[in-house]
This record gives C-alpha cells, structure tokens and sequence, in this order.
C-alpha cells in the first residue's frame, strides 16, 4: 500500500503548498491523484489555521467536522472498498460468476454507480489517463509478467510475435483504412474525418487487451497453449500500438506520411520494443543483485521486487520505449533469481500482495469504465460505430486465419481451427483502448467524442458478448482445458532427459536449433549469470534437486495440514513403501534373539494394525513440538540431516529382517530391537545436537499388546506414561544420557518432519519466549 | 559428391519408405553422415564420442549408445553393434520425426508408444524389460552428473522417491513383503502418458539446410 500512501502524502503536500486563505477550492491540474472531479480538490492544509489569527475567542470546538481535509484519501479510499465489495457479493451470488464474467459485472456496476451519481446532480468522474496508466496498469502487468510461464511463453515466441506485430498492423490499416472508405461513402460530417484520423482509430481499436483477455480467460481455464498465445500476444502488442500512435498522432497535423516517416516508424517500433526490454531487464538483474545481500533484513525484500519493477516501468515511459514490455521483462528476469534467493515467507508475500493489487486494480478498471460511459460527453453516429464494431470483428477473423496459415507451415504443433476460433474470439479490446483516446486532443481531432462513443461500444461489446458466450463455446467446441495435475517427479526427470536428448541428437545431426540454443543459454546461466546473482549455495543447484527439494517441502506441508486429523495423507494411498523397493539382500545373520516365525508374524500384525492408531497420536502431538526460531538458512542443513538420518535407517533396516515398513515412524518397541542388533547405525546422531533444540519427550504411544512386547525385549523403556496422555510431556535440555539420546535419535527422526513443517508454516515461538521448565500441554 | 549421389537415389528410395524422410532430407543426413564418419563406410562409437558439441551433454553415453542398440533397429536379437551403417543411423533418427498433423488417433498412438519405446530402451541398458532401481538411479546421477556438488546420496533419494511414486501410482497395493522388480514397458507408458512426447519427442528435420557439414 507504500503507493496510495505515497499519492496520499503527496496530495496533501501539494494541497497545503497552495496559498493560505483560500477558502474556496481552486482546479489543481498539478494533483496526480484521485479521480479528477473539477473543482473537487484538496483543500489547504493550512485553511483551518486561518481562523486562529483572528482574535474573537470562540466555544472550544469539542466536536468538528472537516470533510475536505481528508476528501481525496477518502474517496479514493472509498473507491477501493466499493470495488472490493463488489467484487465479493458476485461471488456470493449463486450461479451468477459460472453465467457472466466478473468483468461485465463490473461495468454494469460502474454504470449504475455513474448513473447514480448523475441523477444526485454531481458530475462523476472519468478514468483519467494519467492514474490509468501510472497506478493502475502497472501492477496488473508486473503480476502477469512475474508469473509468467517461461517454457510455454518461449516455445511459442515466434507464433506470439507474428500475431501481435504483424496481426496488429494488419487489424490497424485494414480497419482504419476500410473505415476511411465508409467515412467518404457516408458523406456529410463524417467526410471531415481524414485518413489519418482513421487509421489512428484503427491503431487503438486493434490492440487486445491483456486486462480484458486476463479477466476472462482466467475464469474459463483454457489449456495453456491458447492461453499463452492470446495473452502474449496481448502484452507484446504494446510496442506496435506505441509507435503507431505517436506516429499517426505527431503527423496528423501535418497530414501527410512520407516514406521516411514509414522508416523512421519501423526503426522507432525496434527501439521501443528492444529498449524496453533492455530496460526492465537492468532492472531485473538490479533487483536480482540485491536480494542476493538481504539475508539479513528479509522484511523489506517484497520491497525490492515492487520497487524495481515500478521504476522499470517509469524509466522506459520517460524515453517513451515500452513500458509494459519493460515491466514484463523485468519481472520475467528477476524471478529465477530472486525466487533463491528470498525466505519462502518473502515469496508468499510477493505473491499475494501481487494478486491484491492486480486485483483491485482490475475492478476500479472496470467500475470506472462503466462510470466514465455515463460521464464521458458522446457523439453517436450510427454507421461509424456500427461499422466499427463489425470491422474489428472481421479484420480479427481475417488476420487471425491469414497468420495461422502462415505459421503452420513452421510450427510443430499445428494449431487447429478450433485454436484459430479461439485465439480470434479471445481478442477483447479493454480500457487500454478506452484510455488511449481520451488522451487524444479535442482541438487536433474533431471527431474525438465519436470516436470515444466508438471505442466504448466495441469494448462492450467485447467484454459483454464475446466475454459471455466464450465460456459456453469452449465447452461447446470441446476445446482442451487446462490440466490440473501436479507435476511428478518421474515427469520433471523425464523433462530434462528429453532437453538434453533432444540437444544431443540435435548436436549429432549437425543442426542448431531451438534446443541447442537453448542448451547454450542454460550453460551460461549457470557458469557465470547464477553465481553472481545468487547467494551462496544455492547457486550451483541444480533445476532437479531444487525440484525435489520443493516437492519434499509441499509433502511437509501437506502432512501437516493434515495432521490432527485421522486420515493418511493422500499423497500415499498405496501401501507401497521403500522397503518394497530395496533389491533383496540376501538373509544375515540376526543379532536378534532368534524368533519363531510365528512370533514374527504376530509382532508383524500387531506392528499393523498399531500403526494406524501410533500415526494418529504422533500426529496430534505436532503441535506440541517446540523449536527455538531456525534461521532460515538452516533448512538446507535440516533437510539434509533429516535425509541422513532416513538413509541410516534404511540401511538398518535392510540388515534385519523384521520388515517394518519405513516411513511411518516404528514404535519403541522395534526401535529398541533395531538398537540392540546394530546400534553403530545411530552413530550419525552427533550432528543434531548442534542446534538448540527443545526436545519434547513424547508419551510412549503404547498399546496394551504391543506393552507386553516391550516387557519381553528389554527395560531400556523411559517411564511408561500410558496413564496419561498429557503428563509425560516434559522439557529436556539438549545434553542427555546416552541411553535416552538413542531413544531420542528415533523420535527426533520423526520430529525432523515436524520441526521442518513448523518451520515452514510458522517460525514457532522464540526460544527466550519459552519458559524451559513449564511442562507443555497440549 | 555427385557420383556417389546419384548412386545412392534408388537406395534413398527404400529409405523414405522405410523411414518417412523426404528425398532431400536423407540427401542431407546421408552428407551429414558422411562428414561424421570422415568418409568411411560406416559410423563407430568413437565417430560420435569424438565430437566436441556432445561433450557436454551430460546423457552422452547412452545417447550415443542408442545408436547402436539393436532394439531400436528393429532387429530381434538383443545386443549391440559396434558399427552401424547409414541405413541404421536414419532409422534411429526417424524416432525424432515429428507426426504429420492429421493423422488418426490409433496412428497417433503408435507414434507415441514408439518414441516412449526408444526412450525406455535407453534406461533399460540390460535388456532385461524391465527399468531397476539401479538403472534409474544411474539415469538421475548422469543427469546430475554435470554439476560437481551433490553427488551420491541426493541422487539416490531422488531416484528412490520416483521409484516409489511409480509403484504407487502403477500397482497401487502391496504387501511389506513383496518385492518391486522394476518398470516395465506398460507402467513406463502409464507414468508418462500426460507428457506428449509425440509432440515433445522431436527434431526440426525441415530445417536441414542449416546444417553445419562443413564445421
């Protein structure tokens, strides 16, 4: 919220820099702020004060009432909760979000809001260009450019360029051109409207929106190849609509084009495009830079990647280059390196405070779309606006088609004319269009208002009829829908053994092409890009391990998520574990007492038919486990010693042949047997004093049967605490005896789990917190 | 290279039947395979472990080994060659060629089990049908194998892990007693089945011009 606070302060700074006394409001075309409601600015600061130089003493004022103090904060603010609100009562309504988009609500809100307004007699504000394009624009853009899917995005690059450059130019001359055909057919005032202003209305009515395509396309989950190439194309289309703009926009006074003007445009389209990316590719290698040092101050590292990203977008506005292509790559760059960098607690605030801001930014869009209809001043011509609407749609088709058949001839996967359907009926124009002609000066174009009458009713129609009835097309047409399935780890091994064997055939036959370069470029990623941007060890990991290791994470998380509960994690309904794998070794000689089959057998079901209710229990002691704050550095330490511990058991286990299976933690009575027939196995155990744990002593989870195991085994039991659940849990200090360190070996393996899920989904309380000698419980 | 090439047309001609490689597009791989094997009749593992591009693929060994696996050409008995002529060397390339765009769903499919074929027989590097722990666990070291930290152990739990989801998601239930031999050809098919590698499994072949024969 660092911006609105910023706008706010700002505001009333400037507010109070206006000169003293001034009682009335004065226009302030110098506030940034707010929606620009004439004659409904800030008013000084200092206007209260004037009354104290007065000398007649007044009532002391118990209770005032100053409105206009806090008017532009409080607005604003009441904007956002409107939206908000709104936001939140679609999705109360049953059935309603499955039938219209959220955006289509959105605008008919806006209109009654605007409507409303208008009858109370106020004149309601429009969706001035300026708040559009600095706050509002920016952060829907850094969200989509952060989360970015690479791989998709890059396989398709070519098809994504061809549609947006090519695409975008053909829809602009074609209905700006045709337009000017009608415009001179109709005769009378629309004859005034030249060639000039025609194509500058074909470059903005041609641009897809990437907030329209997003708002919609997020709800009807298509699958990920149409996805990528509508909304790509959507963002990259920036660059083209930039140079057009200026171009036919600069020379529209002037009134004619030459050749070197096309030049000079097409040279202007690479710098833009190309220096944006330059741009907020700096940027992102910045950003990237710094996270690498913030290990110590990880509350302000969300900072970092805002603020970067932000003047990215700034930066290239200054030089007039591509500021959303800037944000793009700036996000795009920045994320695999930071993404190592930061805590997972930086990460999930990045994320969300991302998804808050696009969101909100995303509903004040609409609303004031809607609202901005009611008050914009409208001209209405019925054959400009009519074939307005029915040209972008047929230009679209055409282009679309046209393109594809090109395309096809180089893709691999060729798209369908189902794709083609989609891809031109996923082209919904947005506030970018709407914001783009407002900007347009009324004295250069006369026809201003009817093109903004124009523009407005082919956005709605857009969003309303193509935004309404894809959903039920897609359904229709059957068209692939995305694939919720996680990724295994057999797929993401799989995945890398095809990049490399795809390069290495590649190499054989001698030609470089997409995998090769991109072999290439990983290589240096790694050799010299990685090691300077990320910190420490993470740097040479590599994809597969940091892979592994994130899936161990969500499993953690997900075990205890679940926990407290009586259910198995669903990630193992299969009874299958590592010991079914293991290659048989052949049968050694037991250390063990030599036991009859039959005992085996029996100590077999009991083991069985224990684990269930031993799980249970374990589990509900998770949250009981107390851990002094891990640094967050010392995960990597704590997965890795966990691993050593699990490996040493395995190993264990493979020497003895009471088959246990491994994952679910075994009850003392085994460990104790493992202990006596092989104890060097827990030699490991040195490692896990070093950090300062609390160790809670669990109560055994004994039952009546397996009690009478233990008798027969041994006495090394600690107090039997079957009496009470809750009574055997008592602080030990880290240095214990050697007996109970074993002991304390098996339960801290299971622990190790825990620890690391408390890590991950709460830091637990500090140790100086904790009173050591209290008994916990539960 | 003209003598020799035309020559070589009627044989081209068995080829693109065999293989489905167009006249130019063999006429390319053949110069191609003649600029590996330095002129020679036939194409030995030291041609290709020779070359300087492949050196850091970190899958070499048994890229290379695919090419003289004798499964992948189509011969019954099991082994390996120590030298492959030309024909053989296109038909372990024909595994990368991309699937004509409409083509029926049964064809399709053979495609697929065809190209997950090639793949399986890369890991199974026994010939014994099925993939063992220790066979996949080599495949996860190789890949790994181009980073000099993490050696053993995470690539053990790495592999061990994959094993175990795909006993899980394959056989489902089993006792603590039984034993998992391996993948086999029909769970290897069952696992991957959401990657489509008939789409993901291949080469641009159009491109051939840009071959670099002369480097």
């Amino acid at each position: 919220m660092e911006m609105k606070m910023f706008i706010v302060v700002l505001g009333l700074l400037v507010g109070s820099l206006m000169p003293i006394g001034g009682a009335a409001s004065s226009p302030d075309t110098n506030t940034n702020h707010g929606m620009s409601e004439p004659g409904h600015h800030g008013l000084p600061k200092h206007g209260g004060e004037g009354n104290h130089t007065s000398n007649v003493k007044k009532i002391f004022p118990v209770l005032s009432f100053d409105y206009d103090h806090v008017r532009v904060p409080f607005e604003i603010s009441l904007w956002v909760l409107l939206a908000s609100l709104m936001k939140l009562g679609f999705h109360l309504i049953p059935r309603l979000p499955s039938i219209v988009p959220e955006s289509c609500l959105l605008i008919v809100v806006g209109l009654l809001v605007g409507g409303l307004i208008k009858v109370v007699g106020e004149v309601p504000p429009t969706l001035d260009s300026n708040v559009f394009f600095l706050y509002l624009l920016p952060p829907i853009i850094l969200d989509a450019g952060y989360f970015l899917p690479i791989r998709p995005f890059t396989e398709n690059l070519g098809t994504i360029l061809m549609f947006a450059v090519v695409g975008t130019l053909w829809n602009a001359f074609f209905v700006g051109g045709l337009l000017y055909g009608v415009c001179q057919l109709a005769g009378d005032d629309l004859a005034l409207v030249d060639l000039l202003s025609c194509l500058l209305f074909g470059t903005i009515i041609s641009a897809v929106d990437p907030v329209a395509v997003l708002a919609v396309f997020e709800e009807i989950h298509i699958n990920e190849l149409l996805h990528i190439l509508v909304f790509g194309e959507s963002l990259l289309n920036d660059a083209v609509t930039v140079v057009l703009y200026h171009l036919f926009e600069e020379y529209q006074s002037v009134g004619t084009i030459t050749v070197t003007d096309v030049f000079l445009g097409v040279v202007c389209f690479l710098v833009v495009s190309l220096g944006g990316i330059v741009v907020g590719a700096i940027y992102g290698i910045l950003a990237a830079f710094t996270s690498r040092f913030t290990s110590h101050t990880r509350v302000i590292e969300p900072l970092f990647v805002f603020v970067y990203s932000y003047m990215a977008y700034l930066s290239a506005e200054v030089f007039h280059l591509s500021g959303i292509m800037a944000l793009i790559a700036c996000g795009a760059v920045t994320r695999p390196y930071v993404e190592a960098n930061i805590s997972h607690k930086s990460h999930t605030t990045i994320k969300y405070f991302l998804k808050m801001w696009s969101s909100v930014s995303d509903t004040l869009i609409f609303i004031f779309l809607g609202v901005s209809t009611v008050a914009g001043k409208h001209h209405w011509n019925w054959t400009f606006v009519i074939m307005s609407v029915i040209l972008s749609l047929v230009a679209r088709v055409l282009g679309v088609v046209g393109l594809t058949f090109v395309i096809n001839k180089f893709r691999i996967v060729k798209l369908t004319t189902k794709d083609q359907f989609i891809v031109a009926y996923g082209g919904l124009r947005g506030a970018i269009a709407f914001s783009l002609v407002y900007l347009l000066n009324s004295d250069q174009f006369p026809m201003r208002n009817m093109f903004l009458t124009a523009i407005i009713t082919v956005i709605f129609f857009t969003v309303f009829v193509q935004g309404m009835t894809i959903r039920p097309l897609v359904d229709l047409l059957a068209v692939k829908k995305k694939q919720e399935t996680k990724r295994s780890i057999n797929e993401e091994i799989h995945t890398q053994f095809l990049d490399h064997l795809l390069t290495g055939i590649e190499d054989i036959c001698g030609h470089y092409g997409h995998h090769h370069w991109k072999d290439k470029l990983n290589r240096f990623n790694k050799k010299y890009i990685k090691k300077c941007l990320i910190a420490g060890e993470r740097s040479k990991e590599p994809q597969l391990i940091a892979f592994y290791h994130k899936m161990e994470m969500k499993q953690a998380i997900e075990l205890v998520e679940s926990g407290g509960g009586s259910k198995l994690p669903s990630a193992m309904p299969s009874t299958i574990s590592m010991q079914n794998i293991q290659p048989k070794k052949t049968p050694q000689d037991r250390a063990l007492p030599q036991l009859s089959k039959s005992r085996e057998e029996e100590i077999r079901k009991i083991l069985r038919t224990n684990l269930q209710r031993t799980r249970q229990r374990l589990r509900s002691y998770n949250r009981h486990t107390l851990v002094a704050d891990p640094f967050e550095d010392g995960w990597n330490d704590l997965i890795k010693r966990k691993r050593m511990i699990e490996l040493e058991k395995k190993i264990s286990l493979m020497n003895n042949h009471l088959t246990v299976p491994a994952p679910p933690p075994d009850s003392p009575t085994i460990t104790r047997a493992r202990l006596a027939s092989d104890p060097q196995a827990w030699g490991i155990k040195a490692g896990t004093e070093s950090i300062p744990t609390i160790k809670v002593d669990l109560a055994s989870p004994q039952t009546p049967e397996s009690g009478n195991m233990r008798d027969g085994f041994g006495s090394k039991a600690s107090q039997p605490k079957e009496s009470k659940e809750d009574g055997g849990l008592v602080m030990k200090a880290p240095s214990l005896a050697k007996e109970s360190k074993d002991k304390m070996a098996y339960e801290d393996d299971d622990k190790e789990p825990q620890r690391l899920m408390r890590c991950l989904s709460d830091p637990g309380p500090a140790a100086d917190e904790e009173d050591e000698d209290e008994p916990f419980l539960p | 290279m003209g003598a020799s090439q035309s020559g070589r047309v009627p044989e081209f001609q068995d080829l693109t039947d065999k293989t489905g490689f167009s006249i130019e597009q063999l006429k390319n791989l053949h110069n191609r395979f003649v600029y590996l094997t330095q002129d020679e009749d036939t194409l030995r593992r030291e041609h290709l472990e020779n070359m300087s591009d492949l050196a850091l693929n970190p899958i070499r060994r048994q890229i290379i080994e695919a090419f003289f696996d004798s499964r992948n050409l189509g011969q019954k008995e099991k082994g390996c060659l120590q030298e492959i002529g030309f024909e053989e060397f296109v038909t372990v390339l024909a595994f990368f060629k991309p699937p004509k765009p409409h083509i029926a769903e049964e064809e399709r499919k053979t495609i697929k089990k065809e190209k997950l074929r090639f793949l399986f027989n890369m890991h199974d590097t026994d010939n014994d049908g099925v993939i063992t722990l220790d066979e996949y666990r080599r495949v996860v070291e190789e890949l790994l194998s181009s980073t000099e930290t993490l050696g053993a152990e995470t690539a053990k739990a790495i592999s061990d892990a994959a094993m175990l989801e795909v006993a899980s998601e394959t056989v489902g239930q089993m006792g603590p007693d039984e034993f998992y031999e391996g993948i086999t050809f029909e769970q290897f098919m069952q696992i991957l089945k959401d990657i489509e590698i008939e789409t993901k499994m291949n080469v641009h072949f159009w491109n051939l011009e840009t071959m670099h024969c002369g480097k």
